[in-house]
């Protein structure tokens, strides 16, 4: 059995899960309108507080001389070693690191001081190896905004192998210019605080985040989430690029393989949500189709933006939070139904007792990704 | 309108990358989306560039593209009444 | 036992398949000019192929050129057959095209047929589209060809109900360029391919120093 352990968020809403948690159920959002340092225009976007990022560097050994990014997953990383007494030196334990554009900032020319060859994100990921003296080269996943989910599905498949028996995933993407121009250019963005799944949804606001997860086949390394990765696939649309099926093929192929027709557990869906027209619209009918309609369904987006390669992570960390409280989160931005498949939006914070959840992501390239959560 | 029309076209096949399309297959009527050239959702976001690149349109809405977009010649009538031919 | 089935490699303005150079273009031309000219070889005509980024060109390639005298795509189920590919530089090349698009601000154009390609898996999507493929997806960054890697993870998604799988490596990055693809499928009754390679680390280093590149 492979078990989900020792986790952590770094987003606006905090430093810690604990402290991600407590926000989202007090419905705080990270999303705000500001101006970022290249525009004159406000964006509204997930930003990490530079102060708060500060207050935190004298956790960092030679803070100065790490990117933002690499700031941020060496605090995530080092909380979830703490909490899990893991050595990062042991021969049995993996790093995998999920992102979309790793240090794409040092294009920008952000740096003084650092080796503009840690945009690769193979000498990125080094940097990180050498920091922890971690045994392995890190594993380096870049599938869109797939990349989460899908590491910590991979993260059970080398496991089971027989190859580790701990796989720390760590999730993360920074806020950069080359991101915000490019999905402003796709006219993808909103300028208001994004509404996944609602009638008036325009698009997505982008955010930041590092989360970590640890995935396990340690049995004393299970509490206090006692839950197992039940099973997890991906699946490519093989329709287009850019724009998700229309029917959902992708995303179907990938519900239909894990529910395994057994459905009556699953307390909710913690869906993509991007709040794109297309995306949401195209997910709902991928539910619909896999016979789901009567599940509660949330996306996260409303409080943190679109993290892309740190978004399936932190979902996955909140929602197994979630499940821990058996509490169901409110689907943030969400007020009428905009989607034509039928489905049910979680519309309020509520008690709620369950026992699985699934995952779900899809993204750029045709990609989905679905995994199953449930307690042991 | 005719000296538009076949700009466009060049700068259409540039921008969109339609190297096994040649300037006179393209007919000024035809719909560009859809059957006709077969262009997709990303072609009509790189039509939006095109026109501010090149002629310094700016389109407010990109809902406003479908009826803009529907032919070579539509997309010259557009830029004509914009005044920036 | 699974297996390698069929394999091709491009590298240095040539292309190589199953270990023999089947195309070579004059080493002056440039990584289009040698795309180009590797697409008229190829002898299909798929006008995607000119929207695409040239790392999804170098990549569709290679995979074209690995599938072209074989049943693999007939023979296999395709919701069952995964895409796993790498390289070392991700998007890179793309990414700069993208960023230098934003740098100059008299100048600021981002173009989103440029920065769609600024996500190496949109190589795995190019596949999938071209050929109906809708099986498991993953694209791994390493610093070089990582055999043991891409191996291990194959047969991980044959245990795990993945029937065959298009695995390799695709990089552009500035003027160096490199592709290679191999096909693998689960282990069959029957095997009618010629080549008949067993999937492993050695098969993997094996083929892909097989071919003796004309200089």
């Amino acid at each position: 059995m492979i078990f989900t352990s020792c986790n952590n968020i770094i987003s606006p809403l905090g430093f810690s899960t604990q402290e991600n948690y407590q926000a989202v159920s007090n419905s705080i959002i990270g999303v705000k309108k500001i101006k970022l340092p290249f525009s004159q225009d406000e964006f509204c976007v997930a930003k990490i507080s530079d102060d708060k990022v500060q207050e935190q560097l004298t956790h960092i050994k030679n803070a100065g001389t790490h990117t933002k990014l690499e700031q941020l997953s060496i605090l995530s990383i080092q909380d979830v070693l703490n909490q899990s007494g893991i050595h990062p030196k042991d021969n049995r334990t993996l790093l995998i690191y999920s992102t979309t554009k790793g240090n794409i900032d040092i294009l920008e020319n952000t740096y003084k001081n650092i080796d503009s060859k840690r945009v690769y994100l193979s000498v990125f990921a080094k940097h990180l190896q050498s920091y922890f003296q971690l045994a392995h080269t890190p594993v380096v996943l870049s599938n869109a905004c797939i990349s989460g989910i899908l590491a910590i599905i991979i993260a059970k498949r080398f496991i089971e192998q027989g190859a580790y028996d701990n796989v720390l995933v760590c999730g993360g993407d920074i806020l950069s210019e080359f991101t915000i121009s490019g999905f402003k250019s796709f006219n993808a963005l909103s300028n208001e605080p994004s509404k996944p799944f609602d009638a008036n949804r325009v698009g997505i606001n982008l955010g930041e985040a590092v989360s970590t997860i640890l995935v396990t086949n340690q049995k004393e390394l299970a509490t206090p989430y006692n839950t197992q990765i039940v099973s997890g696939v991906s699946a490519n649309d093989a329709n287009h690029i850019s724009g998700p099926s229309r029917t959902g093929d992708g995303l179907f192929q990938c519900l239909t393989q894990i529910t395994d027709k057994n459905t009556n557990d699953i307390g909710f869906i913690s869906a993509h949500g991007t709040a794109t027209p297309f995306n949401d619209e195209m997910e709902s009918i991928a539910f619909d189709r896999a016979g789901l309609h009567t599940i509660p369904v949330n996306s996260l987006k409303g409080y943190y933006g679109h993290t892309l390669g740190a978004a399936g992570v932190l979902e996955t960390v909140l929602s197994l939070e979630s499940m821990k409280h058996h509490r169901l989160i409110k689907s943030e931005g969400y007020e009428t139904k905009g989607v034509t498949g039928n489905i049910t939006m979680i519309e309020s914070h509520q008690d709620k007792n369950f026992t699985s959840f699934i995952k779900t992501a899809s993204g750029f390239g045709g990609c989905n990704a679905v995994a199953l959560f449930r307690k042991i | 309108m005719d000296a538009l029309i076949e700009k466009l076209k060049g700068q259409i096949i540039e921008q969109l990358n339609l190297a096994e399309v040649k300037p006179e297959e393209i007919n000024p009527d035809s719909p560009l989306f859809g059957e006709g050239l077969g262009l997709d959702s990303i072609d009509a976001l790189e039509l939006i560039v095109l026109l501010e690149k090149h002629y310094g349109i700016k389109i407010q809405d990109p809902k406003d593209g479908k009826t803009i977009f529907q032919s070579l010649r539509t997309m010259a009538e557009y830029i004509k009444s914009q005044g920036k031919s | 036992m699974n297996t390698i089935n069929s394999y091709a490699h491009i590298k240095y303005n040539q292309v190589s398949v199953n270990g023999e150079i089947v195309f070579q273009s004059n080493p002056s031309l440039s990584l289009a000019e040698f795309l180009s000219e590797a697409y008229k070889a190829l002898g299909v005509s798929y006008p995607k192929f000119h929207k695409m980024d040239a790392q999804c060109k170098l990549g569709f390639l290679c995979a074209e050129f690995a599938l072209k005298e074989t049943s693999f795509l007939t023979e296999n189920d395709l919701t069952k057959t995964a895409i796993v590919l790498s390289n070392a530089a991700s998007s890179l090349e793309t990414d700069r095209i993208h960023q230098h698009s934003i740098d100059d601000r008299s100048n600021y154009f981002p173009s989103p047929a440029v920065f769609v390609y600024t996500l190496p898996n949109i190589t795995i999507g190019e596949l999938a589209i071209k050929h109906k493929i809708t099986g498991e997806n993953a694209f791994f960054v390493s610093e070089q060809l990582d055999a043991n890697l891409l191996v291990n993870y194959t047969e991980s998604l044959i245990q795990s109900g993945s029937e065959a799988a298009i695995v390799g490596w695709v990089e552009v990055d500035g003027a160096n360029f490199e592709a290679f693809i191999f096909l693998s499928e689960k282990q069959k009754d029957t095997n009618k391919n010629a080549i008949f390679k067993p999937l492993n680390q050695t098969s993997v280093i094996t083929i892909y120093n097989q071919t003796i590149w004309t200089h």
